[in-house]
């Protein structure tokens, strides 16, 4: 392979703010008083917090150390299967930074915030197009948000119709979170296993839908990067007996411009702006959940909505039917407005292309690896792969050393051990924005670790051993937590 | 992970499908995880246990056990009340690790009826399943 990504460079250690300065010391001068003093008010006056006394170089240093010691999309291959961590454009960065956003008060009337009201409104309508859906919300403040703001529409809409539905079906290939976001709405969530090539059957669902289930959450493409072929007839059945089909539409990076998800039956869904649509996560920002649904659950959406009246944007709170309010004000802004970015930027025959490729990326892992690691399912895949460990279980090595070691080549490691049922799972994604170079870099880094599990399975055991950090004890940290400084 | 000859299932118990172990003794049941699911785990980091006075049905869940790879839910192979629970594993769950036969016991239950004990594997079928589903 070529020279390794991964080398050994000079890191420098870097203690706690609190442990750093003098007493005394600071990053900025007050000018001379040229008025009278005034006594405080005694509440006003005491001790103030506990901040330490540090001058500017003091905090810049410590901040740029600490980001040495990072890892992340700017820096190289993220390969975190069921994150999409593609890279987040500059430009986003750009736009967000614009006065008129940053300088914007959620406060202020509608008058005088005519330019984010109308982004907002336009957004909304874009995702609703990239989705085949009606209308959006862009309140959710994550993707598990916009999933239990799902669950309320569903709740809203069977409310109305006098329904009294105490269940919801939830795949066993759905994300961990939507069985959680069932029960937190109060409904109780129903497994259904998925069948041999990995997807759902429509017998199952067929099987287990009755007229106590207020609706299914189907995770399309799934946790296995596969995609639910069956979801029409799926849909067929859940509406046949009067319930509603929720998307988690987390892996929508895989279909953007190829599947209209209002067409195949589903009623509501959610996007993850901070995968799909390029903002940034993983630490880098907070995320932004919009839910899109079809006409019929549109009286439920949260208010205050965005509406046009005569070319002017307002904000409506004139919907008797609403599940009300999920944010204080109106969702992640600056995030939004990086999504906002991202799909003015691409228009909609690259946002098809970036799917496109997507999952050619994967798919190129996929047939590159499938000798070299065990694949889970042998079939296309969408945007994401998922190996095991099985071929190494005789070398005593686990997916846990192979991540590791992946660092020592410069890569962060994929998603582990989910999902949950694969045993031993490698789960990659590579997304669309990866090369071919940096494909094949990280392939042929993949095969040398194989390799090295055969003759020197201690480098695995030890790894990461490039990093700062060495092997973590994960098992001491989960029981014995430390959770202060 | 340990090979299937060397896993320790002792013949003084009886044996869930699920892998949770019921001894009886006088009219108490004592229920802990077999070695196998203890080793499929890896470190158990976290054990929700039961209160006592709770009752579970034969096979109803009881508790969730958390390690580093994954959380599981746990069957009572016996219903019953439960009379004792082991709350030395909240502090120190690694003892259904290192001994999950004595230490690291889970609970203790009256049970509404003894003869379920009857419905669970012996070590010697439960080795032959393990096998079988190898």
């Amino acid at each position: 392979m070529k020279e390794s990504l991964g080398t050994t460079g000079l890191i420098l250690n870097e203690p706690l703010l609190w442990e750093k300065g003098k007493k005394g010391r600071s990053g900025f001068s007050l000018p001379r008083r040229d008025v009278e003093s005034c006594p405080l008010a005694p509440e006003l006056t005491g001790e103030g917090p506990d901040f330490p006394d540090l001058s500017e170089v003091d905090v810049v240093r410590h901040y740029t150390r600490l980001s040495q010691w990072n890892f992340g999309v700017d820096t190289g291959m993220y390969p975190l299967g069921s994150c999409t961590m593609k890279y987040s454009p500059k430009t986003n960065e750009t736009q967000a930074g614009r006065p008129g956003f940053t300088g914007a008060h959620p406060l202020l009337p509608a008058g005088l915030c005519q330019g984010i009201l109308r982004m907002m409104f336009e957004l909304e309508l874009y995702l609703a197009e990239i989705t085949g859906m009606d209308a959006a919300t862009l309140q959710p403040a994550a993707g598990a948000h916009g999933e239990l703001a799902g669950m309320l529409l569903i709740h809203g809409f069977h409310r109305k119709k006098g329904n009294k539905r105490s269940k919801i079906i939830v795949p066993d290939t759905a994300h961990g979170t939507n069985p959680a976001s069932v029960a937190l709405c109060g409904y109780r969530p129903v497994p259904v296993k998925s069948n041999e090539q990995g997807i759902l059957s429509v017998e199952a669902i067929f099987d287990v839908m009755d007229d106590d289930t207020a609706g299914i959450m189907i995770t399309n493409p799934n946790t296995l990067g596969l995609f639910e072929e069956n979801s029409r007839k799926i849909a067929e059945v859940i509406h046949g007996r009067g319930g509603l089909v929720y998307c988690d539409g987390a892996n929508m990076n895989a279909v953007m411009g190829v599947v209209k998800m209002g067409a195949i039956g589903v009623d509501v869904m959610h996007l993850n702006l901070h995968k799909t649509f390029s903002t940034p996560h993983g630490g880098g920002g907070p995320g932004s959940g919009p839910v899109c649904v079809k006409k019929h659950l549109e009286p439920f959406l949260p208010v205050p909505r965005v509406v046009e009246e005569n070319g002017r944007y307002v904000l409506s709170d004139d919907y008797p039917e609403s599940i009300g309010k999920l944010q204080a004000f109106h969702g992640s802004v600056g995030v939004i407005i990086k999504a906002y970015s991202y799909i003015r930027s691409m228009g909609p025959e690259n946002l098809k292309k970036a799917s496109q490729l997507a999952v050619l990326n994967a798919n190129y892992i996929k047939e590159r690896l499938k000798g070299v690691l065990h694949l889970a399912y042998d079939r296309p895949c969408m945007h994401e792969c998922v190996f095991s460990d099985k071929h190494q279980i005789d070398d005593h090595i686990t997916t846990l050393d192979m991540a590791k070691r992946l660092m020592d080549y410069g890569f962060h490691p994929p998603t582990v051990y989910f999902p949950l049922v694969v045993d031993g799972a490698i789960m990659m994604e590579p997304t669309e924005t990866e090369s071919k170079e940096e494909l094949d870099q990280y392939i042929e880094a993949l095969k040398a670790i194989v390799n090295e599990a055969k003759d020197d399975p201690n480098l695995l055991h030890g790894a990461p051993n490039k990093c700062k950090v060495k092997r973590l004890d994960e098992t001491l940290a989960a029981r014995k937590p430390c959770l202060a400084g | 992970m340990k090979e299937i000859d060397e896993l320790n299932l002792p013949d003084d118990i009886r044996y869930a499908e699920d892998h949770e172990w019921a001894r009886l003794e006088g009219n108490k049941v004592t229920v802990g995880l077999d070695d196998y699911a203890q080793d499929q785990l890896g470190d158990i980091v976290f054990v929700e246990l039961p209160r006592v006075g709770d009752t579970f049905k034969q096979s109803e869940e009881f508790t969730t056990v958390e390690s580093v790879k994954a959380v599981c839910e746990c069957y009572l192979p016996v219903g019953g009340e439960i009379i004792a629970v082991n709350s030395e594993l909240e502090e120190s769950p690694e003892l259904m690790n290192e001994s999950p036969y004595d230490k690291g016991w889970m609970v203790e239950v009256n049970p509404t009826d003894p003869s379920e004990m009857e419905s669970l594997m012996t070590n010697v079928q439960c080795l032959e399943k393990l096998k079988g589903a190898k």
